[in-house]
């Protein structure tokens, strides 16, 4: 699979030149030209169900004119389909409202050096490569029921602008997300790396079905606080949330966010960093304004430190670009898309006996008196912003786990909890020595997280309501 | 337009001569608009346009999709070509595909619309969010939004037993929202609702709305919902109004009844469903008063088209009977699979994605009531209206709901306002308790609905009144 950037750059330059001629004047223009490769293998009750792939080209071009702002996009990408784009574009930015909140182009700099070229076998894996995956981990779980995918992606982006900003890079990613059934349980395992034979489906499914396994016959609990270990895979979520919420440069602005800059807002253990440089969840180098992107330090000893701004957001805080435009961002807000909880050390775990996902998480639950271990949070949504309050459930597995030993699963809870006051200074009582790298289900995002022992954790309701 | 029904008959032309048994494709050409306006003044406006084809191929027992956007012939057969590698790969972890007999239907469907969404002057959609937010900015709204959407799409299907049908569905909505921030806390007041509302209409329905003479109520009501106290906790009667009944629908109804969650398709992401086929027709799953009909149909609603995205053409089927399952959301081939005879509720995003079970407009029908009659026969309980935040385990069973509003109902009358109001239950044990329905049936769109992998949003219809149910824990806070 080549990336063709040459080709990219090419077409990004030429819709460029013809909208600056078009438009006229000393308009602000700026052109994105993106072709991604995506495929998934879908399996279900243990065979593959679906199967997919797709190229897309898409050809973004963006107008300021005037004091008024247009975006147009288009997948028809032969002449007559580009001379359309800039036809429209300008006819739309001749008509908009006006823009007041419009914060310039970026100008002329440099991407960061990546730790690593893009593994481009693993953004062009074929169906077969694919299958392989999706058989060693439906192997592995035995006579369990498997379901779940294998992806791979590879996305080139070439942006340009009348600035004299020019960039292109290719991003690649791949992805095993599965789960193991019994007829009273699942059991889950996901990794994400920027190469395919970093993941190992087979070793993935039998977590997945040790899981399963381990979690039959679950028993109800009363509601309440409880300590919990939150495994890598629940922990992604508070990323997830913590970034798209908190860690928002117009949420914060605007007065919706948690976060107060400077302050001792998360326990000393505590330190998140967006960093799209290294590790296997690496993203894009440049965002959607053609603004660089390097490594973001969100929290520092839990110390708030920074949010993501796009241009716009930044404009109105009075900072810079953090590089973290997105196609949304003007409307939604900038936000981390490769997070990572710095583990407490960084040391590759060992698969364990029993349910717990590795050495790294069982170490945790060793420490625990009485509480509970949790694979994975579901359907977590917020019921208020301020004090970042998300209501979710627990999936693909819980335990009880008492004096240091898991001793029974229950089943799943809901909570009703604040991700942040979850992780204040005191409540965080361990951090998990090893931060592996999940994707997002809903995007291109990524993030790196550990485990997390925390002090309480609010469940409000169980199984039955 | 001949040609792109020419093009997705060379791809599956070329899928069935390398050994398809089955084949279909489906060339799509949407073009898009969005705006939004915050605090007087536009954010962004988006357009665009996507076109491109996507070919399903059926070889032995496995499936395999490719699409693309490039058109001319060579892409054409080369996508074809793909679908049916990708269905060979498919077979190294084989199992059973089938598909239940179809009529190979030949037509051409539109929806109805009398104002072009897409020839509205963006000077006139923009003064409209401009406006409204500039007057909730005024009337003490910290944040201050306004947003439509626009969706223009056409679509032509060809498949190997004769199908050839073309559509042209017109879709748009908008609606407006004020948020108060206080100390450690957000007030949001929107109306129609947060997410708008949406309909498979012209640009008539957002004037119906009317959104400009709703601005300065809902930022006055924001700020109010700040200085009022908290929903009381504990069991309660629970009125809902007809747009949080919407969502009630979608989530715990609608996803539950999709026969590829049954089957376990989607075991390991959107989940599986609490239902079991052996007792469709007979598993009780609300009061006598639940009627839920599925309609692809509807008139206007945001779920209804022609012919679903195998080719099958839209129908009406009872989803639940007098409070009794009868029916599910199904593909052909998942209807073969499950030994039903019916499909007609797979579509897809857009031409890059897989067709698959869709909710299209599952709806209540109405009760004999209105919503006034309702609360005046409530003696004691809490009336919450307009969703804000939803979840619901992967199973479709245990949900919690947080609505903007609430009101204390007591002695037959609204009472205080008040703040946060959330409710949470099992869905068949809150469905047989709903005791009273009202009559006014308002087709509530969903723009949003996220299902699948690799990820689709999908756009639903849920026509729903006023109800009240009995016995539901609310005021649950973290």
């Amino acid at each position: 699979m080549s990336p063709d950037t040459g080709a990219r750059t090419e077409t990004a330059e030429r819709v460029l030149e013809a909208a600056r001629t078009a438009v006229g004047g000393s308009a602000d223009v700026d052109v994105t030209v993106e072709h991604e490769h995506l495929a998934l293998t879908r399996f279900a009750n243990s065979y593959i169900h679906q199967n997919v792939a797709s190229d897309t080209d898409t050809i973004t071009l963006r107008i300021h004119a005037d004091g008024r702002t247009a975006v147009n996009a288009t997948t028809v990408t032969d002449d007559a389909g580009l001379a359309a784009l800039v036809e429209r574009t300008v006819a739309a930015v001749r008509l908009s409202p006006a823009d007041p909140g419009w914060a310039g182009l970026s100008s002329r700099a440099p991407m960061p050096v990546p730790s690593a070229e893009p593994d481009l076998a693993t953004g062009g894996a074929g169906p077969e490569a694919r299958a392989e995956q999706v058989k060693a981990y439906v192997d592995a779980v035995g006579d369990l029921t498997a379901a779940g995918f294998y992806r791979n992606r590879l996305v080139v982006t070439a942006y340009a602008n009348s600035e004299g900003q020019a960039l292109h890079g290719t991003v690649v990613e791949a992805a095993i997300d599965g789960i193991a059934k019994t007829a009273s349980s699942d059991g889950a395992s996901r990794q994400a790396s920027r190469r395919m034979s970093d993941l190992n489906g087979a070793a993935l499914g039998a977590r997945a079905a040790a899981k399963a396994l381990a979690s039959q016959d679950p028993v109800e609990i009363e509601p309440g606080e409880y300590e919990v270990v939150l495994e890598p895979t629940a922990v992604s979520d508070v990323l997830w949330v913590l970034g798209g919420y908190g860690f928002n440069g117009k949420s914060l602005t605007e007065g919706t966010s948690f976060v107060r800059l400077g302050e001792q807002q998360f326990d000393p253990s505590v330190s998140l960093v967006d960093d799209p440089l290294s590790g296997p969840a690496a993203g894009a180098l440049f965002d959607a304004e053609g603004t660089p992107r390097d490594r973001l330090e969100l929290v520092r000893d839990g110390v708030t430190r920074a949010v993501a701004h796009d241009r716009r957001s930044a404009r109105e805080a009075g900072v810079t670009s953090t590089g973290h435009a997105g196609a949304d961002s003007a409307v939604e807000g900038a936000e981390p898309i490769n997070v990572r909880l710095e583990p407490a050390v960084d040391v590759t775990p060992t698969e364990v006996e029993g349910p717990a996902a590795d050495s790294s998480v069982q170490a945790l639950v060793a420490q625990v008196r009485r509480g509970l271990l949790v694979t994975d949070h579901w359907y977590t949504r917020c019921l208020d912003p301020r004090r970042l309050v998300m209501t979710g459930l627990t999936r693909n597995g819980v335990w009880l786990i008492e004096n240091g030993e898991i001793t029974r699963p229950v089943k799943n809870l809901r909570f009703t909890q604040s991700y942040p006051e979850a992780l204040a200074p005191g409540r965080v009582l361990g951090i998990g020595t090893h931060a592996p790298a999940f994707a997002s289900k809903y995007g291109a995002y990524s993030a790196m997280a550990p485990a997390l022992r925390l002090a309480g954790w609010n469940f409000t309701g169980g199984a039955s309501g | 337009m001949s040609s792109y029904l020419d093009a997705a008959d060379q791809a599956v032309e070329h899928a069935l001569a390398l050994g398809a048994r089955y084949a279909d494709a489906r060339v799509m050409d949407r073009r898009t608009e969005s705006m939004s306006a915050r605090n007087g003044a536009v954010e962004a406006l988006d357009q665009g346009e996507t076109v491109g084809i996507g070919v399903r191929a059926l070889v032995g027992s496995s499936w395999g999709f490719f699409a693309t956007p490039h058109l001319d012939a060579s892409s054409v057969r080369a996508a074809g070509r793909q679908a049916v590698e990708i269905a060979r790969a498919s077979s190294r972890v084989p199992g059973p595909a089938s598909m239940i007999p179809a009529d190979p239907e030949v037509g051409s469907w539109a929806s109805g619309c009398e104002v072009d969404p897409l020839e509205v002057p963006l000077s006139d959609k923009g003064d409209l969010l401009t406006s409204a937010t500039a007057v909730m900015r005024d009337q003490g709204a910290d944040i201050a939004t306004g947003v439509y959407q626009i969706w223009d799409t056409r679509k032509w299907f060809v498949s190997s037993e004769g199908h050839r049908i073309d559509q042209h569905i017109r879709e748009c909505g908008g609606g407006i929202s004020a948020t108060a921030v206080g100390d450690r806390e957000t007030q949001v007041r929107s109306y129609p609702s947060r997410r708008g509302q949406y309909g498979t209409r012209g640009w008539e329905l957002v004037t119906e709305l009317d959104l400009a003479a709703h601005a300065a109520r809902i930022a006055e009501e924001a700020q109010a919902l700040l200085r009022a106290p908290q929903c009381p906790s504990g069991q309660t009667t629970l009125i809902l109004g007809g747009e949080q009944l919407a969502l009630q629908i979608h989530e715990s109804v609608g996803h539950a009844i999709e026969l590829d969650r049954i089957l376990g398709w989607e075991a390991a992401y959107a989940g599986t469903s609490w239902l079991d086929l052996d007792q469709l027709g007979s598993l009780r799953y609300g009061s006598e008063l639940m009627n839920i009909v599925i309609d692809a149909t509807y008139p206007g609603a945001l779920g209804s088209f022609g012919y679903d995205d195998e080719g099958t053409k839209a129908g009406k089927r009872d989803a639940v009977r007098n409070g009794i399952w009868t029916g599910v959301l199904a593909g052909r081939e998942s209807a073969a699979v499950a030994g039903l005879d019916y499909g007609g509720s797979v579509r897809s995003m857009d031409w890059s994605r897989l067709p698959i079970v869709r909710m299209t407009n599952v709806g209540l029908e109405p009760g004999p009531h209105t919503l006034d009659e309702i609360i005046a026969a409530t003696d004691d309980g809490v009336f919450m209206d307009l969703n804000r935040s939803w979840s619901i385990d992967d199973k479709r069973l245990n949900f919690q709901f947080g609505c903007e509003v609430g009101y204390e109902v007591k002695n037959g009358k609204l009472g205080r306002m008040v703040k946060n109001p959330t409710y949470t239950g099992i869905g068949p044990t809150f469905w047989q308790s709903m005791d009273m329905l009202s009559n006014e049936i308002v087709p509530w769109g969903t723009p949003n609905c996220g299902k699948g992998q690799p990820g689709q949003v999908g756009h639903t219809g849920h026509p729903a009144a006023p109800a009240r149910f009995q016995n539901v824990r609310v005021g649950v806070r973290g």
